[in-house]
């Protein structure tokens, strides 16, 4: 009943989308506020609709009922109840629904809360974000349906992919999904500045609140599937290049590009076609990622239902929303007057630089993720990895982060070039000593991470700097946003930088007993033990870990095997310490009794992750106080 | 002149959506045979890539009997979907020398360790120098060299189950 029910739901809402839509266009043709007044309802409703049909889903999951064929396919009724709530969104069918579900979700937000928008744009901005609504519905229920009856019932599931039984699945992909189709909200609002060709600062206001929270979540989302990665994988690394990875990174790329130039427009009112541009380009990337996930097209770690069919119809999705908006874009931009001017050597000229290289990195990204697809089309099977991207996106980073931190010392409109480098002083002048230290003290290490080193320090410096001579109190809560995020930027590539430089690595085949070292620490295998889980079973290696005569505590490395399906994990342990962290890993026995260890010592890797909460933490700061001072003007327009 | 711009998106976002399209369709067949088919092996000399195995150069193949060369990555996510064809075909006693492209020791060792080690040789390519020479696109690729130096058969991308025939029928055939 349960499932119907769900699946009604999402009949209704997806009734409601096509409602909305057809309401948007008949309103905005004859100019009747009253059907306009009426999308928000039914926006609002569509989305209230969409999460009962998500919580039928859970139901169903939770309380393993096996006659539905999702359930049966990927969960398990002796899996712990946490399992069970992740194996929702675990799979395909489940995870388009919660996709499906922050899309009306930000309709109905838009709907309910947004009050600085004329009527007119609202309503196309709502009718926008229908037209998505109703393809995605569509896929949904005719490709996807999550609620499909299998019959006869299954006796027992056959369980989740092991790797994914995981604390962090239960967070990491909604965190991602509502950064990815947050971004939905600014590619509406920017076709209906375009539909009713109000480009300018209002809109730009307007629409920041909404793309700071949705790249909030991102970084989150991705700070913690790095983690995931890292931890669960058993690989040692903490970005793979891979096209899934990417996926997730381009949106970002494109939001954080977004984040600057918005800015730029509501501030100053420059940047037009720009920003208009980036906000399609982002949820763009967004659409693209979900497709290159799904359709089985390229050859990635994280594999998800492959079909054709599936990968046919979110094309075609693709191609009329992307090719839509890009078209619509051509045909009217022309009419949006041109934004204002500003100097060389302004505020403005530095976050238009930032958005090159932040545009320069998004394509240096997108090839490599494309190229193998593209030489498919010649039949050709390739892959581009690491060596590749940490080259291109890495060099135009360490560019990238100079102007980051530059940016904020300079003025808005015009500015003096001596007087900004003699604001900049002190980095440079740390910079400069930090480089001599690196070169004397560490020669080896490579050109990358050396300038990674070296900027980091100096751009965590500088990002401070903006609140030199401040009136700490009287700073504004998005200052403060501002200087956290750049700092987390500059926390997380030292963090980047000190793992590549300085990382040590062992990998070793030892008898019990046997003794090894990895960095300046001594590890001794003192046993190897099997240990029974409530769904699987493992050998657990017992490692004693010291430095120098002191003793740390133990780690016990896990190689397991899930029951159901079989399948063999490895699961790291990792001992994290002030300065880094110890990562073991337990391999395969060989046949003369010895057991395959991969030890690393990752001096300061903690702090890529530490980075990345920073980051967020400052988009935080940054949306608060964008949503107070909107708040206290509101409060005063209504007393004036 | 700046209208041209404005469609320029447009235009860029329907190349990319024709290429996905045609993968999706599956309907693009045509290999390219590398214009090195019939020449000798271009002139080079790596050093070894791994402990556990010496280098490669040249003058490796002109022995008197077919090798297999396969150019490949640790960081290469189809070199490990066709290491069990390579491993397969090794203990069919096919000789199989390797080029790594731009690749760690450490990387590499424990890529070996993990999907196997079907390599007699394996020179260490860390500016991708010799893959240019050969006219390599990406990785993995595989060349059918004959007893005399001379490339007979070209494998762009991983080599799948069904393309193991093909390779052995190239092997044949080189050592006619």
């Amino acid at each position: 009943m349960i499932a119907e029910a769900g699946l009604a739901l999402l009949w209704l809402a997806a009734s409601l989308a096509l409602l909305q839509l057809a309401l948007g266009i008949i309103g905005l043709r004859q100019k009747q506020d009253a059907l306009l007044d009426g999308m928000r309802v039914i926006a609002g409703m569509q989305g209230l609709l969409v999460a009962l049909s998500f919580c039928a889903l859970i139901w169903i999951f939770l309380s393993s009922d096996m006659s539905v064929k999702l359930v049966a396919t990927n969960s398990h009724s002796a899996k712990p109840w946490l399992y069970k709530l992740a194996g929702a969104w675990g799979n395909h069918e489940g995870s388009m629904l919660l996709w499906v579900m922050i899309l009306a979700l930000s309709g109905s937000l838009i709907a309910l809360f947004e009050k600085s928008l004329s009527r007119e744009m609202k309503a196309a901005t709502l009718m926008a974000q229908a037209a998505i609504s109703v393809g995605f519905y569509a896929f949904l229920l005719f490709s996807s349906s999550p609620f499909e009856r299998l019959i006869p019932a299954a006796k027992e599931g056959v369980g989740l992919n092991p790797v994914l039984q995981d604390p962090g699945l239960v967070f990491h992909p909604p965190t991602l999904y509502v950064g990815y189709v947050g971004l939905s909200v600014a590619f509406s609002f920017a076709v209906g500045a375009l539909l009713t060709q109000q480009v300018n600062a209002a809109f730009a206001r307007a629409m920041r609140p909404w793309v700071l929270g949705a790249w909030v979540f991102l970084t989150l989302g991705i700070t913690a599937g790095s983690y995931w990665a890292y931890y669960e994988l058993g690989w040692g690394g903490w970005w793979f290049w891979d096209p899934v990875e990417n996926a997730s990174l381009m949106p970002w790329l494109a939001a954080t590009a977004l984040l600057h130039s918005v800015t730029v427009l509501a501030t100053r009112d420059a940047l037009r076609a720009w920003t208009v541009m980036l906000a399609v380009i982002a949820f763009s990337m967004s659409m693209l990622g979900t497709f290159l996930v799904r359709s089985g097209i390229l050859t990635s770690v994280h594999a998800f239902a492959v079909d054709p069919e599936r990968g046919t119809f979110i094309l075609a999705l693709l191609g009329l929303y992307i090719g839509g908006a890009l078209l619509l874009f051509a045909m009217r931009i022309g009419a949006v007057r041109e934004g204002k001017r500003f100097e060389l050597v302004s505020r403005e000229s530095a976050l238009v630089v930032n958005n090159l290289f932040l545009s320069v990195i998004l394509g240096l990204v997108l090839i490599g993720t494309l190229y193998p697809l593209i030489m498919q089309s010649f039949d050709k099977q390739v892959s581009v990895g690491p060596p590749y991207f940490n080259l291109t996106a890495g060099s135009v980073t360490l560019a990238l982060v100079v102007f980051m931190a530059t940016g904020p010392m300079i003025r808005w409109r015009h500015d003096e070039a001596q007087a900004v480098i003699r604001r900049l002083i002190i980095p440079i002048a740390v910079v400069f000593v930090a480089l001599v230290g690196v070169v004397v003290m560490a020669p080896g290490i490579s050109t990358l991470s050396a300038f990674g080193l070296v900027l980091s320090l100096g751009v965590g410096i500088a990002s401070v700097a903006p609140l030199w001579r401040r009136n700490l109190r009287r700073t504004p809560l998005f200052t403060y946003g501002m200087v956290i995020a750049h700092l987390g930027v500059a926390v997380a590539m030292a963090g980047m930088a000190a793992d590549s430089a300085f990382m040590k690595e062992r990998l070793i085949a030892l008898p019990v007993g046997g003794r090894t070292d990895v960095g300046p620490f001594s590890v001794r295998l003192a046993g190897i033990e099997p240990i029974v889980g409530p769904n699987w079973t493992a050998l657990e290696a017992r490692l004693e870990v010291a430095r120098g005569a002191r003793n740390l505590p133990p780690m016990l490395p896990q190689a397991r095997t899930f029951t159901s399906p079989i399948t063999e994990t490895s699961e790291a342990a990792i001992s994290t310490r002030w300065n880094g962290q110890i990562y073991a890993a337990l391999g395969k026995s060989e046949v003369n009794g010895r057991w395959q260890l991969r030890l690393w010592w990752k001096p300061f890797v903690t702090l890529i992750w530490f980075g990345g909460i920073l980051v967020a933490l400052g988009g935080v700061l940054a949306l608060w106080g964008r949503l107070r001072r909107q708040a206290v003007a509101e409060y005063r327009k209504g007393w004036g | 002149m700046k209208r041209i711009w404005l469609w320029l998106p447009l235009g860029l976002f329907t190349a990319l959506f024709l290429v996905m399209a045609t993968n999706l369709s599956g309907q693009s067949k045509r290999a390219p045979t590398s214009a090195l088919v019939g020449k000798p092996v271009p002139r080079f000399s790596l050093a070894a890539a791994d402990v556990s195995r010496p280098g490669l150069g040249s003058a490796s193949f002109a022995q008197g009997k077919p090798r297999l060369l396969n150019i490949f990555a640790s960081w290469c996510i189809p070199c490990i979907a066709e290491a069990p064809q390579l491993m397969k075909l090794a203990r069919a006693g096919v000789p199989i020398d390797a080029i790594a492209i731009r690749d760690r020791p450490e990387d590499l060792a424990r890529f070996l360790r993990r999907y196997g080690n079907p390599y007699q040789r394996i020179g260490n390519d860390p500016e991708s120098q010799v893959m240019i020479a050969l006219g390599t696109s990406g990785v993995p690729e595989t060349y059918v060299v004959d007893g005399r130096g001379i490339i007979r058969h070209h494998h762009l991308g991983d080599i799948r189950a069904d393309d193991v025939p093909e390779i052995i029928e190239a092997l044949r055939a080189a050592a006619r």
